[in-house]
Parts: C-alpha cells; sequence; structure tokens
C-alpha cells in the first residue's frame, strides 16, 4: 500500500512538474486564439494558414507597436466546457493579451460569456449565430463574420425577385438553421407578403437521409427551395436532389453553398443555377484582394477558401485593435475595437459600436460551372452594413451592459 | 402522403437499411464471439468509405473499376480488422469485462487521425455508380437505381452469412463460440485464429457497408462516432449475436426514419432509433430475436474482492490537492476542478458499473441534466446559485429514478444500451428545446456567486463537495447496502435465494449513482458559466466510461486516478501536438497493453510482485 | 407429525410437452426425502416449482400448512425455506464468513443500511455456522478461490442461516468426488435431525440417496412411479426398469 502511494506520487509529481508556468517571454504580444480545428478541419485547415500567413506579414512588417506578435493556438474540441477551460489556459498561463477565433456558435456564446466574465475582449471570427453579438451580446465580445441574419437577408432581394409562392425549406436541425429558416421567413414575408410555406424539413447536422428528404419536399410541390446545408449534408442533398428530379424547374438557394469549402467538394455535380453566398476568389479583382489571394498562392500552393479569408482577416482585426489601443490594456483595447475600421480581402469594413458586428459582406451570386468545377457566376458583393436591421431594432435585441 | 410517395419512402428506408445491416451485422458477429463491443466498428465503415473513394480514383470510373474498388475496400478494412485484432485485442482478452471497449476507444482516435493524415480535411464526394446512376420510373418518381440494388443487397449478403454459418465448419464454430465460449476452448478450438477470422469478417462487412456507401455519401471525419451509435442501436434491437434480428431492426429503424421525413416529422429522426431501443428493449428484453445469455458471466472471471480505502492516505491526498491553488498557478486550479468534477463523475459511474455491475453507456445524462438543472434553477427559476448547486442533484436523481426502473430489469449489454438511449432521448430533448434550455448554443451566464468567483475558493468548494461525494459513495460500498450490489452481480440467484429484493437495491444504486453524478455536473457547470447540450452526450459518456477503465473498474480509487490522468493527458496532448487525438489513443493504447487490469489495478498487481518477500 | 411440506397434484407443461403431471408428496420435520429419476424425469421442474423460480400450471405447494404457490423465491425463504444450487451459488468476491453473514443480515432485516460498515454485525453467528459445516478455519478467504466441495459447505451454512424449517437442496453432491459426497450429505443430515429441519433434494448418485434418505420418491417421465422407503423403492419393479434403461 505504501508503495504503491510513493508510486503514484511519483505520477503526480511529474504531472505537477508538467503543469508548471512556462517561462513568459515578454517581447511578443501574445493573442490567444482557441478553434475547434479536429471537428471542423475542412474549414478550419484554410483558416489557419490564413492566420499563420497574416502573422507573418505582421511581424515582417516590423510588428505592432514595437513588438512581434505571436498567435498562441489551442484546439477547443468543438466543446463549450472544453474551451472555456483552454481559453483559461491561454489567458493565465500563455498570458495573452485577448481572446480570437472559435467556429460552432455554441462554444462562441461559451467564449464570449467567459469572456465577460474575465473582462477580457474576444473577438470571435466564425461563429454565425446573431445571439452573440444581439440578445447575448456584452461588451467584450467583437464579430467578425457575416452572421446567420445578414448572409439570409443578402438572398432576400433576389428571392423576392423572383416571385415564387410556394417555399419548402430544409435546414440542419440546430441553432444555425432554425435561426436561418426564421431570418428567410420573416424577411421574406415582409417582402412578398403572399408567400407560403409549404414544407419544413430539419435533418440532424451531418446526418441527413437525403433521398427521402428530397422526396418529401418535392411530395409538397413547391416552386422554390431554401436551403442551409452545408457540408456533407449538402452533397447528399445535391446528388439525391438531382436523381430525383427535385430540383427540375425549381429555384434552389443555398445559404452557404458558395463558399469553397462546400461547394468544391461537389466537383461536375455543382447545381448550377442555384442562388448562394460565398467567395469567388478566382474572379475577386480588388487591390486588397488581389495581393492577398498572390500572397497566398505563392505561400501555400493552393486557392484560399472563406476559412483563410476569416483566419487572415481575424488577425489583421487583433492587430488593428492594438495598434488603435497603443497598449494592450483592456479598456483601451475595447475603447479601440468599438468603431475600428480595417481593410480586409474583402474591403473596408467597420466593427459597429452599436453591437460590435462587423460590417463584412459577402458576394451573392448562382452557381456555374466551368471545367467540371462548380464556380459562381453573376455575382456581386452585398456590403454587411447594407444586410443589418435598423439601429433600433439592434438596439432592442441587444442588453444595456 | 400520397400512395406514391409512401411507397418511395418505404423504398428509401429499405434502402438506408441495407447499409446500416452491414456494418451491424459486423459488429453483431464481432460482439458474439468474442464479447468485444468494438467502438472502432464504424471507424472501419469509415475506412471502407475513404479506401473505396482512393480505389475508385485509382481504378478508374467504370462499372469495372467501381465494384473491384468496392470489394478491395471491405478486404483491404477485413485486413485492417484483423491487424488490430491481432496487435492489440489479442493481448487483453483475459482482461476484465468491457476493458475491450477501452481498447477500441483508443483506436477510434488512432483512425481518425490516421484518415486525416491520409485523405486531408476536405470532404470526398466519390461518384455516382456507373451504370446504376440513372433513376427509374416508379409510380411517376425517380428513385436512383443504386438504391434499388442496395435493397436487394442487404437480403443477399443475409443469405450469404447465412449460408457461411449454417454449411460451414467454421459457421459452426462461430455459433458455437456465440452461445458458449468457454466451451470452443473446452473443444480443443485454436481460439486466436476463430478470433482472428471473426474480426476478418466482421471488419470486411463494416468496409463494404461504407464502401457502397460511396455514390450516396462523402468521406467525411465524422461518419465513425455517427455510424457506432446507429450499428450498436440495431444490433441490440435485433438482439445481439443474431444477424436475422439486425436486419430486422435495420429495416424496422430505415424505414421508421424515412417514414418520420415523409410525415413531416423530420425533427423525430435525431431520437427515433433510440426511441425504438428503448420501447423494444422494456418489451423484449434480449432484443427482437435475441436469446437470453447462457451464462451472464463467466465463471471464473470473478473480479478481486474490494478493499475499504485507507483513511490516512485519503486524508494525505485530500490535504495534497487542497494545497495545490497557494503553489500553483489559476490554470492549475482550473484544471483540477475539471479534475474532482469528472473524478466524482467517474466514481458515480463506477459505483454501479463495477461493484453493482450494471455498465452504463448513458452516465452522461445524469452528469448533464444535473448541470442543466443547476443552470436552469439559477437562471429561469432564479434560485440563488449555492441553493441551485445542491438542489440540481436531486433532480438528475429524479430522472435516475424514472430511467433506473426501467434499465434494473436488463442486465449485461441490454441494460447498458437502454442507458444510452435514456441519455439519448435526454440529449435530443436538450438539444431541441429552445425555450427551456436555448437547444444546441446552451446557457450561458451560468457564474458562481461572488464569494465563490475566485478560482481556489471554487475550487475548493468543488474538492469539497466532490469529496464528499466520493466519501459517500465509497462508504456505501462496504456498508450493507453495497455488499448487496456486489453480492448481486455475483450471483443474483442466490441473492434472491437469501431473501433479498435485488432489483430494489439496483435501482437504489442507480438513483444514488445519478444523483452523484448530477452533483458532479451542477459544480462542473457553475465552474464553466455555460452548459452545453454536449455535456449530456454519447462523447460525454464515453469519457466517463474510457476513465474507469482507464484506471481500472475493480479497484476503487481506480476511477479518481483514470479522471485524473485522462484529462490532464488530454489537455497536456492537446497543448503539444496537432494530432492529439492520436496520441492521446496511442497513449491508452499503451497504457492498456501493459496494464491490462488499469492503471490503478496494474500498479498494485507490480507492487505485489516486487514486494519483498 | 405434520408435514412441513405438502404437495398435491402439481402440474407444469412446456408448450404442449407435460414436464410435471399430478406429483404429489410430503416431507416432515426432521425428514430427508430424496427425489430422483432419470434425466428428464422432471426433477428440476419440479423443484424450481416449489422454490418459486417457475409457477405451476396447477397444484398446491404448502409449507406447514400455508399456501405458498406460486411465491417469489425471496417470499418463501423469508417463510423460512433454505436451498442450495445444483450448480453452487455464492458471492465469488466475497469471503466465505461474509457469503454467510449476507444471509444472516437478510434475515435480520439489517442490509438497507447504507452507511454502517458491513460485517461488524452477527459475526459469532456467522463463525458458528462455519463451524458447524467445517468452514471455519477458511472465513476469511473469498469465495471465487475455494474447491469445489468446499462452496458447497459454504452453500449449505448460508441455507441455514435463516433458521429454516425446510432445505431444499438440488443435486447437493453433482460434480463432487465420490467419498466427499456422502461426508457432504452425512453433515447435511446429521444437521437436520438435529434441528428438526425437513430435506428435500434430489440427487444422481444412489449411493448416496440409498445410506441418507429417509424415504425415496421416483419421478419418470413428470409422473411419481413410486415412493416409499428405501428397501422398498429399491424393490420397486418398475424403478428397477426405469434404472436399468428399459423403461425408456
Amino acid at each position: 500500500m505504501l508503495t504503491r502511494n510513493r508510486l503514484l506520487a511519483g505520477v503526480s509529481a511529474l504531472a505537477a512538474a508538467s503543469l508548471a508556468l512556462p517561462a513568459a517571454a515578454q517581447d511578443t504580444i501574445k493573442i490567444g486564439e482557441l478553434n475547434s480545428y479536429k471537428i471542423f478541419a475542412a474549414f478550419l485547415d484554410p483558416y489557419k494558414k490564413g492566420w499563420e500567413m497574416a502573422v507573418d506579414e505582421v511581424n515582417a512588417a516590423g510588428g505592432v507597436l514595437g513588438k512581434k506578435i505571436e498567435i498562441v493556438s489551442r484546439d477547443d474540441n468543438g466543446n463549450p466546457a472544453d474551451a472555456v477551460r483552454v481559453a483559461e489556459e491561454l489567458l493565465s498561463r500563455e498570458k495573452v493579451a485577448f481572446l480570437i477565433g472559435t467556429f460552432p456558435s455554441n462554444v462562441g456564446l461559451a467564449v464570449a460569456d467567459f469572456a465577460k466574465q474575465r473582462k477580457t475582449l474576444f473577438i470571435a471570427g466564425e461563429p454565425l449565430t446573431d445571439k452573440i453579438v444581439w440578445d447575448n451580446g456584452n461588451a467584450y465580445t467583437f464579430r467578425l463574420r457575416t452572421s446567420t441574419y445578414m448572409q439570409t437577408a443578402m438572398l432576400i432581394p433576389d428571392a423576392a425577385k423572383l416571385k415564387k409562392k410556394r417555399w419548402a425549406i430544409v435546414y440542419p436541425n440546430y441553432e444555425y438553421g432554425t435561426s436561418a429558416t426564421a431570418a428567410f421567413k420573416k424577411l421574406l414575408k415582409q417582402k412578398q407578403p403572399d408567400v407560403e410555406f409549404v414544407a419544413e424539413q430539419a435533418p440532424p447536422l451531418g446526418k441527413i437521409d437525403a433521398g427521402a428528404v428530397a422526396q418529401a419536399l418535392a411530395d409538397a410541390k413547391p416552386d422554390a427551395i431554401f436551403s442551409s446545408l452545408f457540408g456533407p449534408d449538402l452533397a447528399k442533398f445535391v446528388r439525391e436532389g438531382s436523381q430525383r428530379g427535385l430540383f427540375k424547374g425549381v429555384e434552389v438557394f443555398d445559404l452557404l453553398g458558395g463558399e469553397p469549402e462546400y461547394l468544391d467538394p461537389l466537383k461536375d455535380e455543382a447545381p448550377v443555377g442555384w442562388y448562394v453566398t460565398g467567395y469567388p476568389w478566382y474572379g475577386i479583382d480588388t487591390p486588397e484582394h488581389k495581393k492577398f489571394l498572390a500572397a497566398y498562392q505563392a505561400r501555400y500552393k493552393d486557392y484560399p477558401r472563406l476559412g483563410s479569408i476569416v483566419g487572415y482577416s481575424l488577425t489583421m482585426a487583433a492587430v488593428a485593435a492594438i495598434k488603435k489601443a497603443g497598449s494592450l490594456d483592456q479598456d483601451k483595447l475595447l475603447a479601440a475595437m468599438s468603431g475600428l475600421q480595417l481593410t480586409i480581402p474583402f474591403g473596408p469594413i467597420t466593427f459597429r459600436a452599436l453591437d460590435h458586428q462587423s460590417t463584412m459582406g459577402a458576394y451573392v451570386g448562382r452557381i456555374g460551372l466551368k471545367d467540371g468545377k462548380g464556380i459562381m457566376t453573376d455575382w456581386h458583393f452585398v456590403d454587411g452594413k447594407d444586410a443589418l436591421p435598423s439601429d433600433d431594432e439592434v438596439k432592442k435585441m441587444r442588453p444595456a451592459n | 402522403m400520397t400512395f406514391a410517395s409512401f411507397v418511395i419512402q418505404l423504398l428509401n428506408g429499405l434502402a438506408a437499411a441495407s447499409s446500416l445491416f452491414l456494418v451491424s451485422a459486423g459488429l453483431s458477429l464481432i460482439f458474439g464471439v468474442t464479447r468485444i463491443v468494438n467502438f472502432a466498428h464504424g471507424s472501419l465503415y469509415m475506412l471502407g468509405l475513404y479506401g473505396a473513394y482512393s480505389l475508385i480514383e485509382a481504378l478508374g470510373r467504370t462499372p469495372l473499376g467501381f465494384w473491384s474498388a468496392v470489394v478491395l475496400a471491405a478486404l483491404a478494412v477485413g485486413l485492417a480488422g484483423v491487424v488490430i485484432e491481432v496487435v492489440v485485442l489479442r493481448r487483453i482478452y483475459r482482461s476484465p469485462e468491457l476493458f475491450q471497449l477501452l481498447a477500441t476507444f483508443a483506436i477510434v482516435l488512432v483512425i481518425k487521425d490516421v484518415a486525416l493524415a491520409a485523405w486531408g480535411p476536405e470532404d470526398l464526394v466519390g461518384p455516382r455508380a456507373p451504370g446504376l446512376s440513372f433513376p427509374i420510373e416508379i409510380l411517376g418518381r425517380g428513385i436512383p437505381a443504386y438504391d434499388l440494388m442496395l435493397i436487394v443487397v442487404g437480403p443477399v449478403v443475409l443469405a450469404l452469412m447465412w449460408l457461411l454459418l449454417a454449411r460451414t465448419r467454421w459457421g459452426a464454430l462461430v455459433r458455437a463460440a456465440t452461445q458458449d465460449r468457454e466451451m470452443v476452448g473446452a473443444l480443443g478450438v485454436d481460439q486466436a485464429r476463430l478470433f482472428t477470422s471473426v474480426f476478418f469478417v466482421g471488419a470486411a462487412l463494416a468496409g463494404l457497408g461504407g464502401a457502397l456507401q460511396i455514390p450516396r455519401e462523402p468521406a467525411t471525419l465524422d461518419l465513425d462516432l455517427s455510424v457506432i451509435a446507429d450499428a450498436f442501436v440495431v444490433t441490440v434491437v435485433g438482439g445481439l449475436g443474431s444477424l436475422g434480428g439486425a436486419f430486422l431492426a435495420a429495416v424496422l429503424i430505415g424505414v421508421a426514419k424515412a417514414f418520420c421525413i415523409g410525415f413531416g416529422f423530420s425533427k423525430l429522426t435525431l431520437v427515433v432509433e433510440f426511441v425504438i431501443m428503448g420501447v423494444v428493449l422494456v418489451l423484449r428484453p434480449y432484443g427482437l430475436l435475441g436469446k437470453a445469455p447462457a451464462t451472464p458471466r463467466a465463471i471464473g472471471e470473478t473480479p478481486p474482492p474490494l478493499g475499504p480505502p485507507r483513511r490516512w492516505p485519503v486524508a494525505a491526498w485530500l490535504v495534497l490537492f487542497a494545497l495545490v491553488p497557494l503553489v500553483g498557478d489559476r490554470y492549475v486550479t482550473v484544471l483540477l476542478t475539471d479534475i474532482v468534477c469528472f473524478a466524482l463523475f467517474a466514481v458515480s459511474l463506477h459505483f454501479i458499473m463495477g461493484p453493482a455491475g450494471m455498465v452504463s453507456f448513458g452516465h452522461a445524462a445524469y452528469f448533464g441534466l444535473g448541470a442543466y438543472a443547476g443552470a436552469l434553477l439559477f437562471k429561469k427559476a432564479g434560485l440563488p446559485m449555492e441553493l441551485a448547486l445542491v438542489l440540481a442533484p436531486f433532480v438528475a436523481g429524479l430522472f435516475a429514478v424514472v430511467y433506473g426502473w426501467f434499465c434494473v430489469r436488463l442486465s449485461g449489454v441490454y441494460l447498458a444500451m437502454l442507458t444510452l438511449a435514456f441519455a439519448q432521448i435526454s440529449w435530443s430533448i436538450v438539444f431541441q428545446w429552445d425555450e427551456l434550455t436555448a437547444g444546441s448554443n446552451g446557457l450561458v451566464g451560468v457564474w458562481p456567486s461572488a464569494w465563490l468567483s475566485g478560482k481556489p475558493a471554487y475550487y475548493w468548494m468543488a474538492l469539497a463537495l466532490c469529496g464528499i461525494g466520493i466519501a459517500i459513495l465509497w462508504r456505501a460500498l462496504f456498508s450493507p447496502f453495497g455488499y448487496v450490489l456486489r453480492a448481486g452481480r455475483d450471483s443474483p440467484l442466490r441473492a434472491e435465494a437469501i431473501g433479498i429484493d435485488l432489483r430494489a437495491y439496483q435501482w437504489a444504486a442507480f438513483v444514488l449513482a445519478g444523483t452523484m453524478a448530477g452533483l458532479a455536473g451542477s459544480i462542473f457547470a457553475f465552474s464553466k458559466g455555460s452548459i452545453a447540450p454536449s455535456s449530456v452526450s454519447i462523447a460525454q459518456s464515453t469519457d466517463g466510461l474510457v476513465m474507469v477503465l482507464l484506471g481500472g473498474v475493480e479497484t476503487l480509487t481506480g476511477p479518481v486516478v483514470g479522471a485524473a490522468i485522462f484529462t490532464w493527458l488530454r489537455d497536456l496532448l492537446a497543448r503539444e501536438t496537432d494530432f492529439w487525438r492520436a496520441a492521446l489513443g496511442l497513449m491508452i493504447l499503451l497504457i492498456v497493453v501493459v496494464f491490462p487490469q488499469g492503471l490503478v489495478g496494474g500498479l498494485a498487481a507490480l507492487y505485489a510482485r516486487w514486494r519483498p518477500a | 407429525m405434520t408435514a412441513v411440506l405438502q404437495v398435491d397434484g402439481l402440474h407444469k407443461a412446456f408448450g404442449g410437452v407435460r414436464a410435471v403431471e399430478d406429483v404429489a408428496f410430503a416431507v416432515s420435520a426432521g425428514e430427508l426425502l430424496a427425489l430422483i429419476g432419470p434425466n428428464g424425469a422432471g426433477k428440476s421442474t419440479c423443484f424450481n416449482m416449489l422454490n418459486g423460480q417457475l409457477e405451476p400450471d396447477s397444484g398446491v405447494v404448502e409449507l406447514e400448512g400455508r399456501d405458498i404457490t406460486g411465491m417469489s423465491p425471496r417470499a418463501i425463504w423469508r417463510l423460512g425455506v433454505g436451498r442450495t444450487f445444483q450448480i453452487t451459488a455464492t458471492f465469488a468476491s466475497l469471503s466465505v464468513r461474509e457469503n454467510v453473514q449476507m444471509a444472516l443480515y437478510s434475515h435480520a432485516g439489517k442490509l438497507r443500511s447504507l452507511l454502517s460498515r458491513f460485517g461488524t454485525a452477527l459475526r459469532t453467528e456467522a463463525d458458528a455456522l462455519l463451524d458447524q459445516v467445517g468452514m471455519l478455519d477458511q472465513a476469511d478467504r473469498p469465495c471465487g478461490v475455494l474447491a469445489y466441495g468446499d462452496l458447497k459447505r459454504v452453500e449449505l451454512a448460508m441455507a441455514l442461516a435463516n433458521q429454516p424449517r425446510l432445505l431444499l437442496m438440488d443435486e447437493p453432491t453433482a460434480g463432487m468426488a465420490p467419498r466427499e459426497r456422502v461426508a457432504l450429505m452425512e453433515l447435511a443430515a446429521r444437521l437436520a435431525r438435529a434441528q428438526k429441519i425437513a430435506v428435500l433434494f434430489t440427487e444422481h448418485d444412489m449411493d448416496v440417496v440409498f445410506s441418507q434418505a429417509d424415504r425415496i420418491v421416483v419421478l419418470d417421465r413428470g409422473r411419481v412411479i413410486a415412493g416409499g422407503l428405501p428397501a422398498e423403492v429399491r424393490a420397486n419393479p418398475d424403478v428397477q426398469a426405469v434404472y436399468l434403461g428399459s423403461g425408456h
């Protein structure tokens, strides 16, 4: 018994040793980044490439406040509880200046609330949930990416223009899907009061029974379909739907379908004519994007995905905030973030003081085929600021704090 | 729904059933013969899909290329199964019940990262089936010819398997081993070779199931866990070891899902299979076509006696743990808070699965419901945080009263699967009840009161409460009540024969364990400030199992050590390497092979051997 | 002397196969009654209807005049019936003494406690029982490591823990060496007679049966074909026919 305890003591001594503080280097500014790298690898692999490139660019240009920046990155396992623990580790052990990152909405919301508790700046990169800046918004949290609501709103003009009466809806059964659906129904109804929603399908995320869903939608004889599916669900839905003739004579909208992450795997089966938001990297010829594209392709011998843009822009926003604040003091950082303006590859954006949402936009267009690959055609850029509800509406949703 | 769409949805259901059947058949076969709950079976399915994708790319998108790729992929996955059996599982057949589950869990982690390294993160959409991609018109609606072919494949494989089992010597051995494992050993059959061959066939079936899905489903890295849950359900609903049962169950579940969609209840597909499993198990405790096992626990496998904990070492450890925040940094305190919560969670699971012999695959239900109860009492009912924290466990306990009443009527893997069914039903309610639980987003703003808001203060409170919880559970184990549980595990027959109402005691044990898991969950929730459905998920339940098995299910302190090591390792590895899942898997495999009794059991055995005479 | 166990008109059929038909017999206090018959004669079925494992289709089982037909094994035990199993059933991870204490605690209604330490009470009583069956010297060993014959003794001690009026022993000597068999049954007989316990046992070993039983009931194909003192049964031509094999 004694010896066993001694053995355990040895093991725990080892554990304690490895738990001990790493020496903190103070010639760099550390930014804490956390994301669900293993769970959403398809999106976050390019995302990581994006922020790595940004870090090198910033440092090559001399860093910020005379110091180099370093991103300390952690995997949050796609799980809010783990994310909060990892965030704590970044703050208390790595002594990072503030936090950026996260992908799924529940992780984003949990880290946002944690940031509020810890009185630390958090810039959410990818979480789409509207709640993170509205219902659950707080003074410490900002969000870069166009939200579910914004992207849905961007599709509304095209949807209303078609004057289709019978709409069917399919969405993954979790918050993103339900919010997108709710926003779509509300906004379309405003523009086109006689619209009818004839069928709704909410398959579990990642487990769509595409044949059955396609059949059930077809049975409702819709004129148009609004989908917020993405990833493997989207691929399965496209294939089954086209084999079963679901899309014949029916206009289809898919919220994220133009993002290379989700469009490219479809290859020659990309559903021509669908209305989508996305990222036509091959066609954007603004100077800021061309510069980004050239650097990215030179560095990785690969083309960027939307994740690359988010990772890159998120880092640039963080650096811009530090520069504007002129210090790593939280109050100054928060003040700097409020109304922060910078130019990302998609153009100039502002982090609105009103709700901490950035005005990053998105590209809206239709899917076409070129050389056996899906592309976006007839696309145009929609500035994020034009896809947001009125300030009064936002104020009503966002708690005062 | 019109008649035509009814027919089409029926066909859709049957097509889905075929692939479900193939995976489940392999799982059932492996379990029947080796008694291994093969957690890695979904990973083999995933490998089948990836393998078929690559082989088709190599062999060409022609009918010949497609079909040879499917067959080759299945065979290759069969070989992967052989490697797993020979390299890992063969070493631990003599370990305590379910220890193999730990090994297969580690293999899941390894295969996932291997697949990521080999095929990359992007979803791979395979080609349509050459020659079968056209739709066939039925009642005015198109259905892909490939789907119709799949409907035929299921019964064909069932028939072939039936022939193999009924008409060959190998089949006779498999059937004999399924009924009575000891008998095969007694017959002088080379058990190792039989097991290896069974693994080959089982894995190849999983691989075939995956490969055949290539025209219907992209190869992605999430398939392993989503498939394994389905396969478990089908296997258990059909009756373990029964291929016919697996087929029946696959059809039942496949068609039920298709009709849920057809009738416009698509949200039900999240949970319908678990509801079916729950109902089937309550009505038919051994599945649709399963038989009661001849000997629930094989002779000679009885666990060693359990000694009560020594007071002084335990007290010394407690003091040591209490001192850490004074010397360590803030993060150590946070990590230790996690560890003590998980320690209580693991000890409560061990309480029912070790001494009481009731394995739970759904223990996260009580952890998660305790966490949600705490958060809701605090946020929605407006109770003070302290009150919410201590009332929450009783809410979890109430659920355990209901769930446990059904569960203790079963035993073995069936019991385990019923606990899983209840956990998944709870999860799906939590996941979808937006108004109450905030759905998939979870609840935020669940922070402790001011006096507990410092990390050390909260940690000390967690340590005290979890310590009390563990003390109660350990104390109970050496009380007459705890002895009844152990007695009931050793011999239910004898327990009844000396006048013990075993089920009542098991039920009470279930409630006690559920309450304690709820306490762990409630403490956990307030330490994180938020709670999400993942705390009720299969992954959380699996973590608990891994902690208990890693530490040693047949020891008292094992679950605590397992919780500490697992939590610490995961934290450490996730920081050190991108491929932390594979690293964690390999670490677990190493522990499994070196310490087949679990860490504490293995160290105790080492000590016994080295102890000076 | 009134009968402790009285069985009348017991019937049981499994899917049309009549396993037990119109079986009747009685056992008195201090008496050892052997229930014998070839394989498949219905001994086990019969036995399981007495101990509550099976419910008879019809018939009556009375314990000291009280109808116990169809009661659960637990209830029957509470009324004072001890039993041993064909394949020993003990608590393998518990020590020999704890096994017996378990039965004693159960009898004393002391099992519900959640916080007291098991094993501190009823120790002397347990040791006394173990002494009776000659297992006191092994009291601290776990049952999982015992020799088979010793397990049978532990079972006997457990069966005696509720001071039974009736002891049901299903093949008490199965799996034991021949010399041990007689010794074990002698022990059981001695204890039964001293404590006025009625004993019903089934047995394959005819040496044991004829040397220990006070009376014998012979079953064949579900029916009682003979009954009486050992000498009478031995002389019965029907019994000889069954046991010499021409009966099948």
